[in-house]
């Protein structure tokens, strides 16, 4: 057996920011895991469906428009709405204070904003996605 | 693990890519699932796309998918990507270009590392493809890695192989070397507008001038050009898309499709034996120390590799 953590990087929406996810998927990469980059302005329904046909163990959010609040939950739910409750939704960007306990609340597992070293990404990643079965 | 098998049979998505996921990881009693669905195969037709990095393959492969679904027929995607000779980890972009299709339930599209396959597929693609025959897709791609000249495992896998060229890739003699160019059912030269184009043309088409067509089937060249001009590119991958289909008849027609298939069996009991003789013979010399002790030996020069095989082999095959 050679079990891998597969990890989607999706960003939901009108953002074309896309400089963090790719030093995260580089970074990803380099931590051995595989990384499923999608590129910008996915929806949210997209992004499940990706989520699901590649059977991922890790959904990664990076939005830096300010529609977190909305975006985000969304993916939590469609997932939910698919059945699909195994594949924890992780977030990052520019998340002001005050919304990070509502996006905990809606079903984020972990939420990264600047700051934030690669190691900690990483080492979140391999204390808590442990590959699945 | 079989019942994983009955649910792919009935195009549950969930199944399919926990199936594909488990054949990746080399999970035991995926071989379980694989017998299930084993009897059920060989309905869809494989079309392979392969070509150097960059030359276009993610993009014609999105612009096909249209013309295939167009045709109101259903589609996989396989699409591979390199893992890192370092940290086995990779990173699979193909499915970037193909966002668009990510609603529509008539595709599936799946992302997979090499994870040290050197042919510029996976080892999971073989039985991939099995699974989302069952699945019900109609028509199945496999987009191996960016190749060079050499890595052309894909025609053991693949109904119809697509050639990606593109212009600036070096001189007439790259076109007659053996590899890549010789496994092509239909050449694509993409980027078609830019310089160069037309030599690349004319260089493919005298490098076939040379060649004899046994089976009767001489590869086309198709010109597309960049995928800027949405309403040109979608045409000329439509006529590519016809081609694809011209040559599947043409299998179909002169008994080659058994041909084809014979190629992929090969390949098949060729990874089983491995898997069923081999693997387990290394991972019991792992286990033990053996292989340990067997490297010590070799640095020291006290044997050379082919009487410790010799030795292996007495061990444990029965003859």
């Amino acid at each position: 057996m050679a079990k891998k953590i597969r990890i989607l990087l999706a960003k939901p929406g009108l953002d074309g920011h896309d400089r963090g996810a790719k030093v995260l998927a580089r970074c990803f990469r380099d931590a051995g895991f595989e990384v499923i980059y999608t590129g910008c302005h996915n929806t949210p329904e997209q992004i499940v469906n990706a989520a699901i046909q590649e059977d991922v163990d890790m959904v990664g959010l990076s939005c830096l428009s300010g529609a977190h609040t909305y975006l985000y939950p969304e993916v939590v739910q469609q997932l939910k709405d698919r059945g699909v409750t195994d594949i924890p939704v992780v977030g990052g960007g520019i998340i002001p204070d005050r919304d990070m306990q509502p996006l905990y609340d809606a079903g984020l597992k972990a939420i990264f904003t600047p700051g934030a070293t690669l190691d900690s990404i990483v080492e979140w990643i391999n204390t808590n996605i442990a590959a699945k079965e | 693990m079989e019942e994983l098998g009955k649910r792919a049979l009935t195009g549950d998505i969930r199944a399919v890519s926990r199936l594909i996921r488990n054949i990746e990881d080399q999970v035991p009693n995926t071989h379980e699932a694989i017998k299930h669905i084993f009897p059920f195969t060989g309905r869809a037709h494989v079309v392979g796309i392969t070509g150097a990095p960059g030359a276009g393959k993610s993009t014609l492969t999105d612009q096909l998918i249209c013309s295939i679904r167009a045709k109101n027929k259903t589609v996989g995607v396989m699409a591979v990507d390199p893992s890192s000779p370092f940290t086995g980890g990779a990173l699979l972009g193909d499915r970037i270009r193909m966002l668009r299709h990510a609603d529509d339930p008539g595709v599936f599209v799946r992302s997979l590392a090499t994870r040290g396959a050197m042919g510029g597929l996976s080892k999971a693609v073989g039985d991939g493809i099995h699974v989302l025959d069952v699945m019900g897709k109609d028509v199945i791609i496999v987009e191996t890695v960016g190749v060079g000249q050499q890595e052309v495992d894909i025609i053991n896998h693949a109904h119809t192989v697509l050639v990606v060229l593109v212009p600036g890739m070096g001189d007439e003699v790259q076109a007659i070397k053996a590899g890549l160019m010789e496994v092509a059912d239909i050449f694509i030269i993409n980027k078609a507008d830019r310089e160069g184009a037309r030599k690349l043309y004319k260089e493919t088409l005298s490098m076939m001038d040379m060649g004899k067509f046994p089976s009767g089937w001489r590869p086309p060249i198709v010109m597309v050009e960049s995928n800027l001009e949405p309403h040109s590119f979608a045409k000329s991958v439509d006529e590519l898309y016809e081609k694809i289909q011209e040559h599947y008849k043409f299998l179909y027609d002169n008994n080659l499709l058994q041909e084809r298939a014979q190629l992929k069996v090969q390949t098949e009991i060729n990874d089983a034996l491995r898997s069923a003789i081999l693997e387990p013979v290394l991972n019991k010399l792992i286990e033990t120390g053996e292989f340990d002790q067997m490297v010590q030996k070799l640095l020291k020069k006290e044997t050379d590799p082919y009487t410790l095989a010799d030795e292996v082999a007495a061990k444990y095959l029965i003859k």
